[in-house]
């Protein structure tokens, strides 16, 4: 156990002291000028450091800054005030589920079409592709206008948004899975004469099971990335998004930071879910390999 | 009992019964009819002839096995006889259907050269596949399941997945599971290829008393001579690519023969023409 997490443990502190580091060097402009403004610009270099660690204002928050801010408006206040991160990212979370189960199945369903129809895999896969290389951020206030016009409002544009981003890996992932199985193990299916949609429950889709929790751990940290787009574009409703948004126009630093750390934290949250899942299910279908 | 498939038994009558065999029915078409069946591979590198002119007519009832330097073309025949292949010229009858059409009626059973188990299937849910797809019921399964690792020694490891098996116990599951659906005919390559010398015995003895009891015809594909002595019928040697039949032999032993014929003059004269044949099929290229 000890030796397990000796490197994660490691790899904290580095980050860690990597960013008190870079927080000085970011913030020195700002803190000189307090400094001059105050009068005191011959401080002693300790006060210096702590200065650039405790601005209101700074560049880069410090670590414990941001950890401060997530404690405060976490614990402190109730999970229900449009304050509470609790609050934002519950909105947030849930746009990302409905977003990825959209995705997921859409995605699935892409991924079914185009294995069983080669025509469709050549019509289809170009169209698919160049869906993900429209920048989300400039298509997301269009997705938002045009389902306004079709009273389309609420959450699920938000999800529209998060499914069209997770929907791509998880049919480019599955359509890799279902053709991934082994010739011989087809063969043994045409000696059957087993029916197409036989080979699929029997030996396809099992076969692909490796390759699908992949692409759902891609395709669910993908939808939260769309949610919180989403959010930006349509603050009004709130959410991590909109916290981020609201930091950015007043110089919130530090709530930014909060907002995108939970963030963070959410989405490894739910890769984690997706793994859990995953372990519970593998485990069903033979274990070992 | 209760087959789910019924294979049929019309069609062309060409092809003598099988003196000795098990009576099949007068005029049964042959189990597998090849005329001057050839096969040429497309690859990168050009094309490879794999299966040069083969003339091939197997009984209802026969055991034959073809026998071969590697890469000759064994496998090949099998699964041109399997329709996982389809030949380029020549002309080919199973059952004396076309082998798309004996593929479509689950004419036979096939062993493949590696035991190719679902990794995510149970050793007995391997077994019980062919059942599943061909809608056999629940509980006839289960019996069938349990008597064919029964029949294969393999009783107690149903539960188990086919990692934790050895190669040798997973080849015997996938015999199982040829055999869990009760085909007439039986194309098996290589079966005990990755088997000891006495598991190897045991098993032959078990398929030659198998096929003695059940009348099945087999096609055999082996390296062993003397297990093809053993088993066989007829023994067809072929030689190094283009694959072709070299030799065919007659091997008169009794249906219900013992390992104990392997002593004897008359397996030792027949495991020599056999070795003369692979010998002489391979001048052809060297
Ligand atoms: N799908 C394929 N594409 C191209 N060439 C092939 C293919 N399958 C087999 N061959 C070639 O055909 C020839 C015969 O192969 P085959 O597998 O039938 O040999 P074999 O007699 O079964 O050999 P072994 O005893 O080693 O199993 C070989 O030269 C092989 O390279
Ligand atoms: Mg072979």
């Amino acid at each position: 156990m000890a030796t397990r997490a000796t490197p994660v443990v490691v790899v904290v502190l580095a980050v860690l002291a990597a960013w008190y580091v870079a927080a000085v060097a970011m913030n020195a402009d700002l803190q000189r000028q307090a400094f001059d403004t105050a009068g005191t610009a011959d401080a002693a270099w300790p006060d210096f450091v702590a200065g650039t660690w405790s601005q209101a204002h700074p560049r880069l928050p410090a670590p414990h800054q941001i950890a401060g801010e997530i404690g405060r408006s976490v614990f402190a206040v109730a999970p229900t005030s449009k304050r509470s991160l609790v609050y934002h990212a519950g909105i947030t979370l849930e746009a990302t589920a409905l977003g990825f189960l959209l995705g997921g199945l859409f995605g699935f369903g892409l991924s079914l079409l185009v294995v069983h129809a080669p025509s469709l895999d050549r019509g289809l896969m170009p169209w698919i592709v160049a869906s993900q290389t429209v920048p989300i951020v400039a298509l997301a206030p269009m997705i938002v206008v045009i389902l306004a016009q079709v009273s389309v409002t609420g959450l699920l544009p938000k999800a529209v948004i998060a499914a069209y981003l997770s929907f791509f890996p998880v049919a480019v992932g599955m359509a890799k899975g279902l053709r991934s199985s082994d010739p011989l193990h087809v063969d043994l299916m045409r000696t059957y004469s087993a029916s197409r949609p036989q080979v699929l429950r029997l030996l396809r889709l099992p076969a692909s099971l490796p390759f699908l929790f992949a692409s759902l751990k891609v395709g669910v940290a993908a939808s939260l990335v769309g949610t919180v787009v989403a959010e930006v574009t349509k603050s009004e409703d709130g959410g991590l998004g909109a916290r981020l948004l609201a930091g950015s126009y007043y110089g919130q630093t530090v709530q930014i930071w909060a907002a995108l750390l939970v963030a963070a934290l959410c989405g490894a949250g739910l890769v984690g879910l997706v793994s859990g899942v995953e372990r519970l299910v593998l485990g069903r279908f033979g274990g070992g390999r | 009992m209760g087959v789910a498939v019924v294979p049929p038994r019309a069609g062309s009558a060409s092809a003598s019964p099988a003196a000795g065999a098990p009576a099949p029915a007068a005029g049964a078409p042959a189990a597998v009819e090849a005329r001057n069946l050839s096969l040429v591979f497309d690859t990168d590198d050009g094309p490879v002839q794999a299966l040069s002119h083969v003339d091939l007519t197997i009984r209802p009832g026969e055991f034959v096995s073809l026998i071969g330097p590697s890469g000759c073309g064994k496998t090949t025949l099998l699964r041109v006889i399997a329709d996982l292949e389809t030949a380029t010229g020549g002309t080919l009858t199973v059952k004396g259907m076309s082998p798309r059409d004996a593929r479509l009626r689950r004419s036979y059973g096939y062993v493949f050269q590696a035991p190719a188990l679902y990794p995510w299937r149970s050793v007995a849910r391997n077994v019980a596949l062919p059942l599943e797809i061909m809608g056999v019921p629940r509980a006839e399964r289960r019996r069938r399941v349990e008597a064919g690792l029964d029949l294969v020694n393999l009783a107690g490891f149903g539960n188990k997945f086919p990692w934790q098996l050895s190669g040798g116990m997973q080849q015997r599951a996938s015999i199982a599971r040829a055999l869990s659906f009760d085909p007439d005919l039986l194309l098996m390559d290589e079966p005990f290829g990755a088997l000891d010398e006495i598991v190897r015995d045991k098993l032959n003895d078990q398929l030659l008393r198998l096929w003695d009891r059940t009348g099945k015809t087999v096609v055999f594909v082996t390296h062993s001579i003397p297990e093809a002595v053993f088993l066989s019928t007829r023994i067809v040697v072929m030689s190094p690519r283009p694959g072709r039949v070299h030799d065919i032999v007659d091997c008169d032993f009794p249906r219900d023969r013992t390992l104990d014929i392997r002593e004897t003059p008359e397996f030792l004269r027949v495991a020599h023409r056999v070795r003369e044949g692979l010998r002489a099929g391979h001048a052809y290229v060297d």
